[in-house]
């Protein structure tokens, strides 16, 4: 095989996990689910894009960010600017005592579109700040973070404080935030109505589509020699120093790639939630977004994406249903996650379905010969038997 | 002369705003001072133990109220008691079943103690149900003390105040006076040797992880005299208070008495002059900036990595 696509799709085995999420995503979500389910499964496709970010960064780089919702908030709220500047066009505001400008401005007394808001009447400016403005934070949280040594500690809280800050600046600046309640009332794109279910159906393609690059990319990170120096770099980051290496510009390249990721979700998010607000940008969301990678897997790209879903779904449904035990489930799973399972649903799929795998495989290949042979073996010398056998 | 005096009234209960701003957030920080600063554990339940202290005053407030009455000019004293031994009883059985095992791995710590937060916070309120509850102040501890006939400052302000002093006293003793407390600057410092020579270092860690809950506890109680109550109130000032750890420079004490004092300095000042959620914005943001420049600290101690 090409050595470049080979890469790509991580051997045999990652091709055929990425096969089958592809199958789940694309066919049977689509066929299984109505148009509300469907379009919730968009919603939670878009927080496995900063899952997806965070495993590079958290589980290669061993830099946890406990600010992603500060970059989903950020690509989120560029998208949701530009919409809602084509849902307030001056016919449709006309009530407002300054038409033209969206909504809240108006019963905040702001009467001309501020010098902030100007550029987003362009849509290709727009695409571009839904990536650049994140990268940009993250490019200079890690220039002064990262060039200065601050350990991992020290960045998970300054990234948190960050997110606070954001979240009350948002807040606070009512006027030319929407305040709490965010953007809302999103209506058009470019003109397409991007309420209706045919809009919500080519959205949810595009951002599974947009998601399986952005997996298709960190992989060939992984794969690549900067990946190696990623994992050299989270378990002995002194001795890839030593060896003449920049370890700082690593860190900052993956911190601005998680940051792209997860702006490119949130972006995503708007499109299909229809409005954007403060909610999803503080210390809250963020650090439900690492329990997302983490269940999933912290190491395992894929695994984060089914974290993303299963964390969603159990959100949803036990919300839903009983309220009251959702936090008990939600506190409960970070504990167990982080002291039983420390890798995940990935760590448990190598650690005992690959097992089950082979064990039914060899009963098909191998002759049957070869088993009356084993067993008696593994009661002579029972110690390393009695592992696999639960 | 007039407006000279009224002035200074002004500046004086301005003044005594920022310090009443300034003892909150160091009664919260104490007790992080001790496990994040010494011990190096990113508790994210810290506010909890606040919490846990809160309600215990509540809880013997109304008992007080109900069953004996004439013991309640007293009661708080037995409150900020009990509420440390609570938070630190809880603090201790924490450590026992999770913060042990995971020193190895500090951002692991980080994501569990959040999740233990959420718990806590849902276990509040399935006990004292969502609304916020708030403890009777004794008579003592109400209306305000005037100086002069302009100056009005309340008396619980006062208290937290004296409790604040005493607390970080009674701390330092113990952390720079006492044979445990060099015990624990030496496990923190380098913990095989301390076990060379004779420190239990798991007990040591036990201790001190139980006494820094232990204060977060006292810290509730002296804020009930200030506000009531909720089962999130906790987990607000949760980076807010790392943020005065951090700040402040960890392992030192020092440090996190004058970080909690500027940072509450220039917040009720800025609050002054503009709204409070901007004077929020630029105080955390200018502690983040010069963090970015001095990451380690205003104050720190030098140790050998």
């Amino acid at each position: 095989m090409n050595p470049t696509l080979d890469k790509l799709l991580g051997g045999k085995q990652g091709a055929i996990g990425l096969a089958v999420l592809a199958a789940l995503i694309l066919v049977v979500f689509p066929l299984l689910l109505d148009a509300f389910r469907l379009n919730m499964v968009g919603k939670y496709l878009t927080y496995a894009f900063v899952a997806v970010g965070l495993v590079l960064c958290w589980g290669y780089g061993g830099i946890l960010s406990l600010g992603q919702g500060i970059f989903f908030g950020l690509g989120g709220y560029c998208m949701a600017m530009f919409l809602k500047l084509e849902a307030s066009d001056p016919e449709s505001t006309k009530i407002q005592s300054t038409p033209g400008i969206p909504d809240f401005m108006d019963w905040n007394q702001i009467t001309e579109l501020p010098m902030l808001w100007q550029p987003f009447h362009s849509f290709g400016f727009t695409l571009l700040a839904v990536i650049a403005v994140p990268v940009l934070l993250a490019l200079v949280i890690g220039l002064t973070m990262f060039k200065r040594r601050v350990g991992d500690v020290y960045f998970s809280i300054v990234t948190q404080a960050i997110a606070l800050i954001l979240t009350v600046l948002i807040i606070g600046q009512q006027g030319y935030t929407g305040g709490v309640n965010g953007i809302t009332d999103l209506k058009t794109l470019m003109g397409w109505d991007i309420r209706t279910d045919e809009a919500k159906l080519i959205l949810y393609f595009v951002s599974a589509f947009l998601l399986f690059g952005c997996i298709l990319l960190a992989r060939f990170i992984i794969a690549s020699k900067l990946g190696r120096l990623l994992l050299a770099m989270r378990d002995k980051e002194e001795r890839v120093r030593f060896s003449g290496y920049d370890v700082a510009s690593f860190k900052i390249f993956v911190f601005c790639v998680g940051a792209a990721f997860s702006a490119i979700g949130g972006a995503m998010f708007t499109l299909q939630v229809g409005f954007m607000s403060p909610s999803f940008v503080g210390i809250v969301p963020s650090i439900e977004m690492v329990i997302f990678a983490a269940v999933g897997g912290r190491l395992s790209l894929l695994g984060a994406v089914y974290g993303a879903l299963l964390v969603n779904f159990g959100k949803t449904y036990f919300s839903e249903s009983f309220p009251e035990l959702w936090l008990y489930l939600m506190g409960g799973l970070f504990i167990a996650v982080v002291m039983y399972f420390p890798n995940g649903l990935a760590g448990l799929w190598d650690s005992h379905g690959k097992r089950w795998l082979t064990r039914i495989k060899p009963k098909a290949n191998a002759p049957v010969k070869t088993e009356p042979v084993a067993k008696p073996v593994a009661k002579a010398a029972p110690t390393p038997e009695l592992e696999t056998t639960p | 002369m007039e407006w000279l005096s009224e002035f200074g009234a002004i500046a004086a209960m301005q003044g005594f705003n920022g310090l009443s701003v300034f003892c909150v957030l160091l009664l919260m920080a104490l007790g992080l001072a001790i496990i994040f600063g010494q011990m190096g554990v990113i508790n994210m339940a810290h506010g909890e133990f606040l919490t846990i202290g809160a309600y215990t005053t509540f809880v013997v407030s109304s008992l007080t109220e109900q069953y004996a009455p004439a013991f309640g000019p007293y009661y708080f004293f037995f409150a900020i008691v009990l509420s440390f031994l609570i938070a630190g009883a809880i603090g201790w059985l924490v450590e026992w079943a999770m913060i042990s095992k995971l020193y190895q791995r500090p951002l692991d710590t980080l994501l569990a103690t959040w999740g233990l937060s959420l718990v806590m916070q849902q276990t509040f309120r399935s006990i004292f149900g969502a609304r916020e509850v708030s403890a009777t102040l004794p008579e003592w501890l109400m209306g305000s003390w005037n100086p002069t006939e302009t100056i009005d400052i309340p008396r619980n302000g006062l208290f937290v105040m004296g409790l604040t002093i005493l607390l970080t006293a009674i701390i330092f003793l113990m952390l720079y006076r006492s044979r445990w407390g060099l015990q624990v600057r030496a496990t923190m410092q380098n913990r095989v040797m301390s076990r060379a020579v004779g420190i239990n270092t798991k007990r040591v860690d036990r201790m001190t992880f139980a006494l820094g809950c232990g204060v977060a506890g006292v810290a509730g109680a002296a804020f009930t005299t200030i506000g009531s109550t909720g089962p999130t109130a906790g987990s607000l000032y949760i980076v807010d208070t790392f943020l005065v750890v951090v700040f402040g420079g960890a392992a030192s004490l020092f440090g996190t008495i004058a970080s909690a004092f500027s940072i509450a300095q220039a917040q009720s000042i800025m609050e002054f002059f503009m709204s409070g959620s901007m004077a929020k914005v630029l105080t955390l943001s200018a502690v983040i900036l010069i963090l970015m420049m001095r990451p380690q600290g205003l104050f720190s101690i030098k140790v050998r990595k």
